[in-house]
């Protein structure tokens, strides 16, 4: 193949997840844009943002891959009902593991803007705000991820390259929304 | 080397590497959080924080796997090569391709609903600039780790991906951040 043969394929293959993933972060970004409210209201809230969408993608891009991985060695039956110990755990081991990145991550950003001198609500707040955000987010995203990689498998499609454009599109929109809606349940707005 | 599905095994696998990531990220937001003056005041550049994150760790990721796949089946060579040469021609293409849209879209979106506070095409530049220099810096820190996972002999695909995705996201901020001094 020549250069251009090469750069022509991988442009193909690029460009639909890219495209889905470039629509999941607009509209992350206009609900991102939508609370600067609370930004102003909740010194530090922002510095959190990269730290909580890098961990919706990494732990549910992982979680992704390990099912679509165990659907194409038959280790994981496409099946929601009745579904076997081993899925439990691997969707428990996610949502554990986001929530403790997540309080780790606000955990951090705190002692780092008091460090720094920088404003900072209450290290309460900003955990709590940020575990909150974790598990409603995880809840979700474990649901859309195990969803849309089994019933792609059923349809034949391959999962692998399912995952990482659904949980980057779905990890941005849903890691924004459940951050807002945390502010507003830590911060007594609901 | 399969891990074995249990809530605990899973964990000691995944946690540490994911802390690791976690800390690079505060990192970032810790530059976030330097020019969020910038950022509440005009909405179009708050809008292209997650799309641009998003973007260079998907450009990133996108190359690393490529390369991962070609590294397996014996077709990549370091050097003067078919397949290096041609996945970072379409990284590039790529990144002109979406990043104008972005641009456009984040501009669009911001001036449907509040007030943009910036023009159009400043929020264009803004985008387009970001994601140059986002996919040039994407093929070198993917073909840096691809080679470094390559002379360690680890697996491209337990090491390449994630420090490839990562890295990007927080070049993602550090580049909006550089762009968002010197244009507006």
């Amino acid at each position: 193949m020549t250069v251009g043969d090469v750069a022509r394929e991988a442009y193909r293959e690029g460009l639909p997840a890219l495209s889905a993933s470039a629509v999941g972060g607009l509209l992350a970004g206009v609900a991102l844009s939508g609370m600067r409210a609370e930004f102003d209201a909740v010194a530090g809230l922002l510095v959190l943002v990269p730290a909580l969408l890098a961990t919706r993608g990494n732990v549910y891009g992982s979680l992704g891959a390990r099912i679509a991985t165990a659907l194409h060695q038959g280790l994981v039956e496409p099946r929601l009902r009745g579904s076997d110990e081993r899925l439990r755990a691997a969707v428990l081991a996610a949502l554990g593991n986001g929530v403790i990145a997540s309080g780790f991550s606000a955990v951090v950003a705190w002692g780092a803007l008091v460090a720094l001198a920088a404003p900072h609500t209450s290290l309460l707040a900003l955990t709590s705000i940020a575990v909150l955000a974790a598990f409603l987010s995880g809840i979700v995203l474990a649901v859309v991820v195990v969803v849309v990689v089994f019933g792609g498998f059923r349809r034949g499609m391959n999962p692998d390259t399912l995952v990482g454009p659904i949980v980057t599109t779905a990890g941005d929109v849903f890691g924004v929304l459940f951050l807002w809606l945390s502010v507003q349940l830590v911060t007594g707005g609901i | 080397m399969a891990t074995e599905w249990t809530v605990r095994a899973i964990t000691r696998a995944t946690l540490p590497i994911l802390l690791v990531l976690t800390l690079v990220a505060v990192a970032s937001g810790l530059v976030l959080g330097g020019f969020e003056e910038t950022l509440l005041e005009y909405p179009s550049l708050l809008v292209l924080v997650p799309v641009t994150i998003g973007s260079a760790g998907n450009l990133g990721s996108v190359l690393a796997s490529r390369l991962s796949t070609a590294f397996h089946l014996g077709t990549l060579s370091f050097g003067a090569d078919e397949t290096l040469l041609g996945n970072a021609i379409a990284t590039v293409a790529l990144s002109l391709t979406v990043f104008p849209v972005i641009g456009a879209g984040a501009w669009l979106l911001t001036s449907l609903l509040t007030e943009s506070g910036l023009t159009f095409t400043t929020v264009l530049v803004v985008a387009v600039v970001s994601g140059a220099v986002l996919a040039v810096l994407a093929v070198l820190v993917t073909v840096t780790t691809a080679y470094a996972a390559y002379q360690l002999e680890l697996d491209p695909d337990d090491v390449v991906i994630p420090v490839v995705t990562n890295t990007c996201d927080v070049l993602g901020v550090l580049v909006l951040f550089a762009v968002v001094q010197v244009v507006v």
